[in-house]
Formats: structure tokens, C-alpha cells, sequence
């Protein structure tokens, strides 16, 4: 009978137990999420830009993959201008300019990926895996040739902005408060650059314009909209705000360049966009997703949890949490993207009649 | 003379646009190397090109070692490419092939590992078998996820592909791990690395490439698969209304899409590198994609362009050492010949063709399932 008591025991703890661990889980992500929040911003800060980058270009109905190689290209042109001028213009001004070097960077990119897809007509995709290759062998074999022999050192960073600490201590509103302003310039302007954009895409007569060119270019090209314009326009917009990411990655965040250092985020944003359903605030949502399952993976390692969680968190290997952000995008877009439906006319290119 | 010219006309229709393309990407490539000649060292130098493209040629062609490494690098491309191609003919854009390429060099390198002292004809069969399966496993995830949800192949492939770079590392680390070396990587291969054929280095991988060539190409062009595969990729409504299953058509191609890639890692684990350790490069992916692209998804066009990219990638090494030219000029040349492929506008200007009557088909394809609109129904 004893045997059979501490048996029935035994399963009613085993039963118990995945509950257990997923309210510990929680109670967990509670502490340390607000200490998090500025961390968050700051690694769904690229991913944002970029998938402001996919909105934008999407919905006038051009697909862009090529946002990966737009930020590299941008990440390295900024990082170049820094390094250059640093020694003469001071930190500050160079890294001015090379966050500038970087937007036209990516504008210009944004121009050719246009001309690319809107003109010539070419597939879009095509065009995007071209500028995914030519930016990893562009800014590859311009740091061969030109930083690495020169044996100096970064660009240097603006140095973040630091919230007062009886602001940050606030409860509730602080850790808000500092996860928008606990930052650099450019990761400060993200939520401002979504707001904008979210509005302009929903309420201004040009986002009308870009939405009708994207859902039905040839009506909109009946009532008098100049698609190939818009189109023009909305990617090469898109394109600078990638270009902004770059100068983040090399700029703000680093301070350094390596090659390849975007390492998929500009494939991320992708997947931020068709996740927040080609909305600006909803992608940006979804970066800041991508970017908690980010921060999850650091903060184990530094602030484990205590009790049994703690000893299964420690038993997963630090490789699971880095694979995590990938896997979550691979899992989101088998879950959420049969129920999301892109502009019509996304990735279609648009020919006038009798010039098809 | 004149029943050569009629007979060499229809494939030169097919080849010339891709020709003209590398003959342009070289040129615009040169004049890269020139413009940053003047910001090295050395200083500015109008004639680097010829010297860099001198020892390009050198190091890949002019000697028999040199033709050994370009085949040797051909080898896995010609995987590689038939992987891509063959996912461009049922309109699906494999870029997951650097990530099924490691799956299956890392399965071959384990598994060539276990039977390290059991005769060759047995251990090199399992472990080019265990390449094939663990590349085909990776290959299926992407498929099954494009034709059951819709997930498109290009963000899933990628984002599969970081995380086999990291997964790999972890299984190297923590499961596999080899006793006594300094750093984390698979034991000794053994009996099961391929046989080498002629030379230092010339091993069998690259007959099992050129055969697979040719079967590919029976597989697409004889088979009632092929025809499927052909059908999905043109008109996805039509096969449907055909009678075929597109749904299943996708899954599979992926899956032997992978298995080509898993195929590419297991030769190139069993005859060139004999390990797997974190950070072996897979420049094989994008290779892959500027190869099958180049070759038209044909198979024979895939012959040759391997050869081609083959031959940058054995020649590189040798131009970087001798004219300090990065060998980072190989990718410049690649994404100029997807470019000047994917905007033939531009060749057709300065070569002055006509339009082709032979549209490149493949690549009209590929945006059209973007976005999640699954591959039975109509695009855009």
C-alpha cells in the first residue's frame, strides 16, 4: 500500500510538472523582461528598418529580397565614411556622415533594384538574389583591399543616450520609457519612422496611391496614377530606411565591420513583414518578436532562473537559443502566412497595354 | 561548313545570351579592379585586370593540376546546380542548398566516420547514402512547408540555413565529438573517402557528378516525374486540371532538390575536406544558384557552367597570392552574370541581339508564389 501511495504521488508530480515549469516561465519572463526592453529595441531595430523596407516596397507590389545585401552595402559604405573621416571630423561628424553615406547607399541600391524590376522587367527575385551576392562580394572585397591592410581601428559610435535613473526607476512607465529612449539615434528614430509610416501608408493620398498600385496597377493606371513612378518612389524609400539599418549594425551598434555581419537579418525582416500582414506597426511588431527571442538567448546565459527551470534552461545548449530566432520565423511563416494575404499585385511586374 | 552553322544555330540561340553575360561581367569586373587598384598599396594600375585574369586562367586551366582543382570544385556544383535547376523547373528557388549541402556533409562525415575501417565498397556507399538522406531530410522541411502552408521556400530555405550552421556546431560540440584533437570535429574518415582517381586529388565524386548530370536530365526529359515536374513549374493550374498533384509535385522536388544538395556536402566531405568542424564554408550555396542560372536549369547548361565557376574557385586562390586582386572577385563576377542574365536587356543592347525567341522561362517563375499564395492556385 505504501508502495502504491508514493507511486500515485509520483505521477500526480510528473503531471504537475509541465504546468509548473510553464508558470515559473512566466513568472520569469516577468522579472526579466523589463530589464530586457532596451535590448529588445535595440536587436529588432535593424530587423524593423528592414521590414519597413518590405512594406514599403511590397505594397506598391515589388518584392525585394535584396534587403539583406542593401543593408551589408550600406553597413560597410557608413562604416567606410566613419573610418575615413574620423581622424579629421571627430567621432560625432564622421559617424554623421557615414549614417548619411549609408541612407544614399541604400537609395541608390533601391534605385537600381527599381529600374531593375520595374523597367527592365526582370524577376524579382532574381534581381534581389543578384544584389544578396554582389553586396557580400562588393563590401568583402573592399575590405580586403581597403580596412584590413590599414591594421586601424573602428569608425567609432555615437555613445547611447542614457535615461536619468529616477525616470528608469519609475514603475511601469519606466521601463517603457527606457526601452524607447535607453538608445542611440537611430534605433530612437525606429518607433517614430513606423508611426510616420504607418500613417502615410493609411491615411495620406500617397498611400492610397501606393496601395492601389499594389493591389490593382491597372486601374490605378486608368484614374491617372503614373504606377512606374510610384513604384520608383515607394522602393527607393524603402531601400534608404534599409540603408539606415546598415548604418545601425556598423554604426551604432558595433562600431566594426565583418563581412557578411548581417547574418540573415535582412531575411528576418522578411518574415517580420508577412507576419505583421504588410502593415508598418504589425512587422514592427514582429521585429520586436524576433528580438525578445533574441535577448531570451542571452539573458539565460547571464541570469539563469532559478529552481527546476533554471537546471532544463541550462540543460539546452546555447546553439538551440541562437538557432531560436530562425526556427521561430520558419515556424511563423508555416502558421501565419496561409492566412495572411499579400498586396495582388505583389511581385508582379506591370506592363503598359501593347507594350507587353 | 554550312550544316555545322545550321546544326550549331539553335544551341547558340540558347547560349549566347548567357556567353555575352560572362563576357560583360568580366569587363565591368576589370574595370572594379582597376578604380580600387588605386586605393591599395601598390597604387593605380591599368593593366591588373589582364595580370589577375592571367592567373585566374593559370591556376584553373594551364596545367594538369590546375584541371584537377577546377573539376574538383566543378564536382559539388554540378550537385549544386542540378539541386538549384531542378527546383527552377517546378518554380520553386532552393536557396536553402548551403544548408542541406552542410546536413549532408555532416551525415556523411558521421556516418564515414563509424565505418572508418570497414572495406570501401561498403563504407563509401553508406556514407554518400547518409549524405543523400540527410540533405533530402532538409529539403523535405521547406517543401512540405510550401505545399501544406504556403511558407515561401526563399525565407524558410534561408532561415534553415542559419540555423544548420548552428545546430551542426552544437552537434559537433556536444554529440559528436572526436577524442583527441584540439578543436571540436568528426573523427577520422577512413575507408570511406572516395578513391582517387588520377593525381593528388581527382576522386570519384566527380564521375558520380558528371553521371547524375545525365540522369537529372533523363529524369526531366523522359519520365512522366520530369513532365510533372516541368508542368507545376510552367502552370500550376493547368497540371492540376491535368490530373497532377502539384502539392505533392512541390514536396518532392524539394526533397530531391535536397538530396542533390545533401549529395554535393557527402563528395565534397568524402573526397576533399575528411571532417566536418564548425566554419566549413558552404560558398557552394550561392555558387550553386549563379550556376544553375547560368546553365539555364538545363543539365548540360549546369555542365558547363560548374566547369566555369569550378574554375573560379580553383583559380582564385593563386590570383589573390600573386596580384593581391581579393578572391572576393569571384562573387562580383557571379552576381554580374545573374545581373546581366536576369536584365538580358542591357547584353542585348551592347552585343546587339535580338530578342530571343527561346524565353528563359525559369526565371518569369519564381515571384509568382511569393507571399504565401499556395502553388495550386493562380498568381498575382
Amino acid at each position: 500500500m505504501g508502495w502504491h501511495a508514493t507511486h500515485e504521488l509520483g505521477r500526480l508530480m510528473d503531471l504537475l510538472a509541465i504546468p509548473r515549469l510553464i508558470w515559473e516561465l512566466g513568472v520569469y519572463l516577468f522579472e526579466v523582461i523589463p530589464d530586457l526592453l532596451p535590448i529588445i529595441l535595440a536587436l529588432a531595430t535593424p530587423l524593423a528598418l528592414g521590414a519597413l523596407c518590405g512594406v514599403l516596397n511590397e505594397r506598391s507590389g515589388v518584392v525585394n529580397i535584396g534587403i539583406e545585401g542593401i543593408m551589408l552595402t550600406a553597413a560597410f559604405s557608413g562604416y567606410l565614411t566613419g573610418f575615413v573621416l574620423h581622424e579629421t571630423l571627430g567621432t560625432t561628424l564622421a559617424v554623421t556622415f557615414g549614417i548619411g553615406v549609408a541612407v544614399l547607399t541604400g537609395a541608390a541600391l533601391g534605385l537600381l533594384h527599381a529600374w531593375l524590376t520595374v523597367t527592365v522587367r526582370a524577376d524579382q527575385i532574381i534581381a534581389g538574389t543578384m544584389m544578396n551576392i554582389a553586396a557580400f562580394g562588393v563590401t568583402g572585397y573592399l575590405n580586403r583591399l581597403i580596412i584590413t591592410p590599414s591594421g586601424r581601428g573602428g569608425a567609432g559610435v555615437i555613445p547611447p543616450f542614457h535615461l536619468p535613473d529616477q525616470i528608469a526607476g519609475l514603475p511601469l512607465l519606466g521601463p517603457i520609457l527606457a526601452m524607447f529612449l535607453d538608445q542611440g539615434p537611430i534605433a530612437m528614430s525606429v518607433i517614430v519612422l513606423v508611426l510616420v509610416s504607418q500613417f502615410a501608408l493609411f491615411r495620406t493620398r500617397w498611400g492610397l496611391r501606393t496601395r492601389a498600385v499594389g493591389e490593382h496597377p491597372k486601374a490605378a493606371d486608368t484614374v491617372g496614377i503614373d504606377v512606374f513612378r510610384q513604384r520608383y518612389i515607394n522602393v527607393i524609400i524603402g531601400c534608404a530606411l534599409a540603408g539606415l539599418a546598415g548604418a545601425y549594425l556598423t554604426l551604432e551598434s558595433t562600431g566594426s565591420f565583418q563581412n557578411g555581419m548581417t547574418g540573415g537579418r535582412g531575411f528576418i525582416a522578411l518574415a517580420a513583414v508577412i507576419f505583421g500582414r504588410w502593415t508598418p506597426l504589425g512587422s514592427f511588431l514582429g521585429a520586436l518578436l524576433f528580438g525578445t527571442a533574441t535577448a531570451f538567448g542571452i539573458i539565460v546565459d547571464v541570469r539563469p532562473a532559478a529552481g527546476d527551470l533554471g537546471t532544463l534552461m541550462r540543460s539546452i545548449p546555447s546553439f538551440w537559443y541562437a538557432a531560436l530566432p530562425y526556427l521561430i520565423t520558419v515556424v511563423i511563416l508555416a502558421g501565419v502566412v496561409g492566412r495572411s494575404t499579400p498586396p495582388a499585385a505583389d511581385g508582379v511586374p506591370y506592363a503598359k497595354e501593347g507594350k507587353g | 561548313m554550312r550544316t555545322l552553322r545550321t546544326r550549331l544555330a539553335p544551341t547558340w540561340a540558347v547560349a549566347s545570351i548567357p556567353v555575352y553575360s560572362i563576357v560583360l561581367a568580366f569587363a565591368v569586373a576589370a574595370i572594379v579592379i582597376i578604380v580600387s587598384s588605386a586605393f591599395t598599396a601598390s597604387g593605380f594600375d591599368p593593366l591588373l585586370p589582364f595580370a589577375a585574369y592571367g592567373r585566374l586562367l593559370a591556376g584553373s586551366f594551364l596545367s594538369g593540376n590546375a584541371i584537377a582543382n577546377t573539376l574538383v570544385s566543378a564536382a559539388p556544383l554540378m550537385f549544386g546546380g542540378l539541386a538549384v535547376g531542378l527546383g527552377l523547373k517546378a518554380g520553386l528557388f532552393n536557396i536553402g542548398v548551403a544548408g542541406q549541402f552542410l546536413v549532408g556533409a555532416f551525415a556523411a562525415a558521421v556516418t564515414g566516420a563509424s565505418l572508418a575501417s570497414a572495406p570501401t565498397l561498403v563504407a563509401m556507399p553508406l556514407a554518400m547514402l547518409a549524405g543523400a538522406a540527410g540533405g533530402a531530410a532538409y529539403g523535405f522541411i521547406p517543401g512540405y512547408l510550401k505545399a501544406r502552408t504556403g511558407a515561401h521556400e526563399v525565407v524558410t530555405t534561408i532561415m534553415l540555413n542559419s540555423a544548420a550552421v548552428l545546430l551542426l556546431t552544437w552537434a559537433v560540440n556536444d554529440l559528436v565529438r572526436a577524442p583527441g584533437f584540439t578543436f571540436p570535429r568528426t573523427g577520422e574518415i577512413g575507408h570511406s573517402a572516395l578513391p582517387v582517381l588520377l593525381g593528388r586529388n581527382l576522386h570519384l565524386g566527380i564521375v558520380f557528378a558528371v553521371v547524375t548530370i545525365f540522369v537529372i536530365r533523363w529524369i526531366l526529359n523522359r519520365t512522366t516525374l520530369g513532365f510533372e515536374i516541368r508542368t507545376v513549374g510552367t502552370n500550376p493550374n493547368a497540371a492540376r486540371y491535368a490530373g497532377m498533384r502539384p502539392v505533392l509535385i512541390t514536396a518532392l522536388t524539394m526533397t530531391i532538390s535536397g538530396l542533390l544538395a545533401g549529395l554535393a556536402g557527402a563528395i565534397q566531405m568524402l573526397g576533399v575536406i575528411g571532417f566536418y568542424a564548425p566554419g566549413i564554408t558552404a560558398s557552394v550555396g550561392f555558387d550553386s544558384i549563379a550556376v544553375a542560372l547560368l546553365g539555364r536549369s538545363d543539365p548540360i547548361g549546369i555542365l558547363f557552367a560548374a566547369i566555369l565557376f569550378g574554375a573560379f574557385r580553383a583559380g582564385a586562390p593563386l590570383m589573390q597570392i600573386e596580384t593581391s586582386v581579393p578572391v572576393e572577385v569571384i562573387d562580383i563576377i557571379q552576381a554580374l552574370v545573374i545581373l546581366f542574365l536576369a536584365a538580358d536587356l542591357i547584353v542585348r543592347r551592347v552585343f546587339r541581339v535580338r530578342a530571343p525567341k527561346v524565353e528563359i522561362v525559369e526565371m518569369a517563375t519564381v515571384t509568382g508564389s511569393w507571399g504565401g499564395t499556395p502553388p495550386t492556385s493562380s498568381a498575382g
